[in-house]
């Protein structure tokens, strides 16, 4: 699939690399992990606990909790409030994220 | 336990002036922030990001800089990346920061916490590939993340507009905007146009956007009733009614928005006043002239209590800066109004536009207030409206009631999403006004926390 954002082209950006799903992906500074994950090309960031239907990050803003996922081995971040530090290893959370622990 | 003179909760334009007026009149201040700079929703990373993505954000985002600067410079000191959890009437406030949960108090309280949008329940809204546009404008803001095949952008209100002209000038596709406004609102809106002319540059901005956007050849849909969302594990299409019958556009983007309400989650945690605002259709708390809540020592300043957009936000919060510095013995009763003046002039002027925004871009009855049967209106715990119907017809008749029957806003966002949705179908069912049915009751932590993060609590006073 190809994907749904793209970043805009602009000078001095500083890169990390992440990695989201198994892969190492080139990301800026100082972004959010949801903004990260959307740029990469994947499209949802967890299914749900009960029909386990799939769900991206939906107001981007902290207030409706679509967007977490699994980081750094922790279940349940708010993917549109934690910042990618270099090495992050971020995984779609899978229902409740429980078996994880 | 940590203490302040003066606390304020936010670093919108409301916050931000709150902080710099008391400071620069000795008071001893502190601002709290979710985000990782200073700014709040319309200013968001203005003093971090590139100058080129700046420029295509147009100048009103540009002048959010200068309010940054008299900030900082102000002396009130700052804690960015920091959520509060709690304030209960007391004035002691729950922070984390770090994943590390501390307590601390302050003889008064700022809430400028902003708004959020309005959460519209539609068929198909929460397939990936449908967002707010509010999401699409913080990843262009914060980030310089647009539409990369195209976007179809849907619904009503100025934010819809302004991010559809930035995306304009970054040169994204624009496969359509979807004006969802019903027909007679600009006729309502038409009664409030004499007001309105007093700030007439914001229709002249309103119209100049329009106008780019069409003769830039973006395909314009009217009175759009009957958006669905259509995909299986993405979305795929969009579905919708208009005066030439069903239309369906092929996307995998849909970015909606149905204006903005206050986000009065800490507020009402809090345990502050609030009324039913018909004309913004939302809580707001209830507050005089400075911004004073119902409760001692705690005033709501900004797009937190009432929707007044940006510059009306920075004028109350200057006044309950002032009234602050008032009531903390540092500005005599003269001193004070002397020194409102200006910006209670201003505030009122500003204003002006407010009711022909709120009727021209008002969603319209059905879609608030009934959704269909199989739409999900509680997006955490699944609860569709079919659900809530049910349960109001076997006699929990109110919104608390059926919180509690149905688990709905019981999930992760607390309820966020789903308060006024439900509220609305309540009121709607029961054909009864709003107001009388109450919206959630909203109890702390407003922000999720730990155990482990409440057990290291630090703050906790031990002879308490
Ligand atoms: C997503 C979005 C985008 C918007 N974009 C524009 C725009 O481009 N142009 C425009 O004119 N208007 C915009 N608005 C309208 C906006 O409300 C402005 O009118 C203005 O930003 C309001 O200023 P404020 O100071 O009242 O609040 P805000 O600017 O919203 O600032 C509130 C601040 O409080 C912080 N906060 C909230 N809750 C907590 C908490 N529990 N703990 C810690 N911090 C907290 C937030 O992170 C935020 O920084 C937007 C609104 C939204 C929701
Ligand atoms: S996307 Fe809504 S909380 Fe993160």
């Amino acid at each position: 699939m190809s994907s749904i954002f793209r970043r805009l082209e602009e000078p001095d950006m500083q890169w990390i690399n992440i990695d989201i799903e198994g892969k190492t992906v080139r990301v800026p500074v100082g972004e959010t992990v949801a903004a990260a994950i959307l740029a990469s090309g994947l499209h949802s960031c967890r299914t749900t606990p009960l029909s386990g239907e799939s769900r991206a990050p939906f107001c981007m803003m902290g207030v409706c909790f679509e967007c977490l996922m699994e980081i750094d081995g922790i279940p349940n971040r708010q993917a549109c409030q934690v910042q990618v530090k270099e090495g992050m290893r971020i995984r779609r959370q899978i229902g409740t994220g429980e078996e994880y622990r | 336990m940590e203490h302040h003179q003066l606390a304020i909760i936010g670093g919108g334009p409301a916050g931000l002036a709150a902080a710099a007026v008391a400071a620069n009149a000795g008071l001893e201040c502190v601002l709290i922030d979710e985000q990782a700079t200073p700014g709040g929703q319309i200013y968001r990373a203005v003093n971090t990001i590139p100058k080129q993505r700046a420029t295509l954000l147009g100048p009103d985002y540009q002048c959010g800089q200068k309010l940054i600067d008299q900030f900082n410079k102000s002396g009130a000191s700052y804690r960015p990346s920091t959520t509060i959890w709690n304030l209960n009437s007391q004035r002691e406030i729950g922070i984390l920061h770090n994943g590390q949960a501390a307590l601390l108090s302050a003889d008064r309280v700022v809430i400028a916490t902003g708004a959020m949008e309005r959460p519209v329940p539609f068929p198909g809204w929460t397939l990936p590939g449908v967002m707010t546009a509010g999401a699409g404008q913080i990843l262009l803001k914060s980030a310089g993340i647009v539409p990369n095949d195209g976007v179809v952008m849907a619904g009503s209100g100025p934010l819809l507009l302004l991010l559809a002209w930035q995306y304009m000038r970054a040169g994204v596709n624009i496969q359509a905007i979807l004006d969802m406004a019903p027909q007679n609102n600009l006729w309502r809106a038409m009664l409030h146009l004499p007001r309105a002319l007093f700030v007439h540059h914001y229709i002249l901005k309103g119209l100049k956007y329009q106008l780019q956007l069409r003769r830039a050849g973006i395909p314009f849909y009217k009175r759009i009733t009957d958006l669905h969302a259509i995909g299986n594990d993405s979305l795929a299409a969009i579905e919708f009614s208009d005066s030439k019958g069903k239309q369906r556009i092929e996307t995998s983007l849909l970015m909606c928005h149905f204006g903005v309400i206050p986000d009065s989650h800490l507020s009402r945690c809090t345990g502050c006043k609030h009324h039913w605002d018909p004309a913004q259709l939302c809580w707001r708390p209830v507050t005089d002239e400075w911004g004073n809540s119902s409760l001692d020592g705690i005033a709501i300043v900004g797009d937190g209590s009432g929707i007044g957009g940006a510059v009306a936000a920075r004028h109350a919060g200057r006044l309950a800066g002032l009234e602050s510095v008032h009531t903390l013995g540092r500005m005599s009763t003269n001193e004070r109004d002397e020194e409102a003046r200006a910006d209670q002039r201003w505030m009122a002027d500003d204003l002006n536009i407010r009711p022909f925004l709120e009727a021209l871009f008002r969603p319209s009855p059905t879609l608030l207030g009934s959704p269909k049967d199989e739409t999900l209106v509680c997006r955490c715990e699944e609860i569709t409206a079919g659900t809530i119907r049910q349960a109001l017809h076997a006699g929990h008749q109110d919104t608390n009631q059926i919180k509690f029957f149905t688990r709905c806003g019981m999930g992760p966002c607390q309820g966020r999403q789903c308060d006024n949705a439900v509220s609305q179908l309540v009121a709607h069912e029961l054909g009864v006004e709003m107001g009388i049915t109450e919206g959630y009751r909203i109890r702390p932590p407003i922000r999720p926390l730990t155990i482990e993060q409440l057990a290291t609590l630090q703050g906790v006073d031990e002879d308490k």
